[in-house]
């Protein structure tokens, strides 16, 4: 008796159910998670995702913010492409400052937290600290302005005049020759941020058996028990790890401003992010600064799926 | 002889650690050394900050800077205080706001099971991939259709739907907090909202000391926002950089802000760290 009125008020199963009645059935279930979503997910379309494709949209049209937009197709791109030096200039220079900085603070951030690992808590503490401080101190990169000042009270010009090693001082954030290493410098100083203190918390819970599992199995060195046992457990840190790096080793533009002026000497520090800014904030080209800002956004996406699909082959 | 060496682990070589130990000195006193240059710039008095050849260490240490800086911040325009009170309220606000927001939809995404919710996360996790550079324009657009250019509106709301923070509150929520507690909760008829305030959020203290301290630092060092024209509603970071750019007469009172706008984020990474590593442990990406 009781069976058969289970039977008859027992919910449908899914498998009597098509794809979409299941997942009607469902949503109306959890009608409380989508309000929950709902304020976050508001605010991040409008401000993240929504602009996007805004900009996608901007960058066919030529638009000055006072007049409506007129459509012109994909005019701004050939202009950028195939007419605008100075835009070709910037992604060769955005391409070596992402390069220097990008991988190379991402093996920084991955070898010291490594080492770091090895010491004792204590220590640990204030060697992270010291190492972390940079990236989170704000303006504190234009100490090396400072250290590098082109004059004789600067410590650097100072020091080398000193000891007779150059004559005179030198004009080190506007000398073409020297502007990109320095700045690639002063760069990689800053950036052991997130995805530092990230390795540094994935080596922490790695569990310590695996360890003596490993050196029972033959592992014989440090760098095979990095290889073999804790990066494949570190993976999904790495990943986030990856994408942090990428994203900030294009957000270095405020940098290269501060230290070196804006227009840079000859162009010579000049990244698609500053172009970004002289046709957008400057001369109110909003079209034009769309596909500039479009192409950028190419580029972040690009490197992270690539870089992404690098990372899934490690361990293996 | 033979030397007892307490070893912590298998497989350490004594070359190998010498070896890192070097490499942790050499780049440690990289890292180090500038901000060490910058305090003691900070205590030269100006006589000494003009010398040649300069010198690394200051000698004769004193305040002389940090009280020219105050100086300089009472002659101010607009009057000093209202800087930090600015700063002050928009990073309150935004990081409550974003605190909220950011932890609500965390919990219902990983423990609400409803339709959609993998799509939604991999949108945030596609959007950690860029920079804001790149919307920074079309952003303006939307504001100024909002109205809400030269208000704190423009720096607040948008800090409520900030990506970083809520990421790592999804993740820390997904691997520290067991699906069995909130289950036997809803057994006993608990709504969702209750779960989510009186049992969860305890649960996930150093995310939300994390996404504080984040929210926090991004705000503390934002300095000109483009949205903002006002004196009265720039923020703390912008008034120091006014000073800073003064030229040669500042040099000390500039070096002194630095160590300020220093010293405060690092003070508040120091209080929080064990916090923040321990959330990190869960900020791994799955596929």
């Amino acid at each position: 008796m009781s069976e058969k009125v289970n039977a008859a008020q027992a919910p449908k199963l899914r498998k009597d159910m098509t794809k979409w009645q299941w997942i009607r059935r469902e949503m109306n279930k959890n009608k409380i998670g989508y309000l929950m979503v709902a304020p976050y997910y508001l605010v991040f379309l409008t401000f993240t995702v929504v602009p996007v494709f805004a900009s996608l949209f901007l960058s066919l049209t030529q638009f000055n913010m006072l007049e409506p937009p007129i459509f012109i197709g994909v005019d701004n791109y050939i202009r950028l492409l195939l007419d605008d030096d100075i835009f070709l200039l910037a992604c060769s220079n955005t391409l070596i400052f992402a390069t220097m900085t990008g991988p190379v603070s991402y093996l920084l951030c991955l070898m010291f937290a490594w080492f770091i690992n090895e010491l004792t808590p204590r220590i640990r503490a204030v060697v992270t600290l010291i190492f972390y401080a940079p990236s989170i101190s704000g303006q504190v990169y234009l100490i090396w302005q400072t250290l590098f000042s082109s004059d004789q009270y600067g410590w650097i010009n100072g020091t080398l005049m000193k000891l007779g090693i150059t004559a005179g001082p030198i004009l080190w954030f506007q000398d073409k020759r020297y502007i990109m290493t320095l700045v690639i410098v002063v760069a990689l100083w800053t950036s052991l941020g997130t995805s530092f203190l990230s390795f540094i918390a994935g080596f922490q819970v790695v569990d310590k058996s695996l360890y003596e599992a490993a050196a029972v199995d033959g592992i014989k060195n440090r760098w095979q028990e990095l290889w073999y046992v804790t990066l494949p457990v570190m993976k999904n840190q790495m990943m986030f790890a990856a994408i942090m790096s990428i994203t900030s080793s294009f957000g270095f533009g405020a940098i290269v401003t501060a230290l070196c002026g804006f227009p840079s000497v000859d162009y010579a520090a000049h990244t698609i992010m500053h172009h970004l800014e002289d046709y957008g904030g400057q001369r109110w080209e909003v079209g034009y600064a769309s596909a500039i800002a479009t192409i950028l956004f190419a580029i972040m996406i690009g490197c992270n799926l690539l870089v992404n699909k690098i990372l899934s082959k490690v361990g293996k | 002889m033979k030397f007892k060496i307490k070893r912590r682990s298998f497989n350490r070589s004594v070359g190998g650690d010498i070896g890192i130990n070097i490499l942790l000195i050499v780049f440690g006193l990289f890292m180090f050394l500038p901000m060490v240059y910058a305090i003691s710039q900070s205590l030269k008095p100006l006589d000494e900050l003009w010398i040649f050849p300069p010198r690394f260490i200051v000698r004769n240490p004193s305040f002389a800077n940090f009280k020219e800086l105050f100086r300089l911040m009472s002659e101010s325009w607009v009057p000093f205080s209202r800087y930090i009170f600015n700063t002050a309220f928009v990073a309150a606000a935004g990081t409550f706001g974003h605190l909220f927001f950011a932890s609500l939809a965390a919990y219902a995404m990983t423990k609400i099971k409803f339709p959609g919710r993998q799509g939604m996360f991999k949108l945030v996790y596609y959007s950690l991939m860029f920079n804001s550079t790149v919307s920074a324009l079309s952003n303006f657009i939307i504001m100024s259709m909002f109205g809400w250019i030269d208000t704190y509106l423009s720096l607040i709301i948008p800090a409520f739907g900030s990506t970083l923070g809520f990421y790592l509150m999804r993740q820390f929520m997904e691997s520290t907090v067991p699906d069995s507690v909130l289950e036997s909760a809803r057994l006993d008829g608990a709504k969702e909202l209750l779960i989510y305030w009186r049992i969860v959020m305890p649960m996930v203290k150093p995310a939300w000391l994390t996404l504080i301290v984040y929210s926090f630092q991004g705000l503390w060092n934002s300095g000109t926002s483009i949205y903002i024209y006002s004196e009265e509603l720039k923020t703390f970071n912008y008034a120091i950089q006014q000073i800073l750019a003064g030229g040669i007469v500042r040099s000390g009172a500039a070096a002194a802000a630095t160590v300020i706008m220093m010293l405060v984020p690092v003070t508040v990474f120091i209080i929080t760290q064990s916090n923040i590593i321990e959330t990190m442990a869960s900020s791994g990406m799955k596929d």
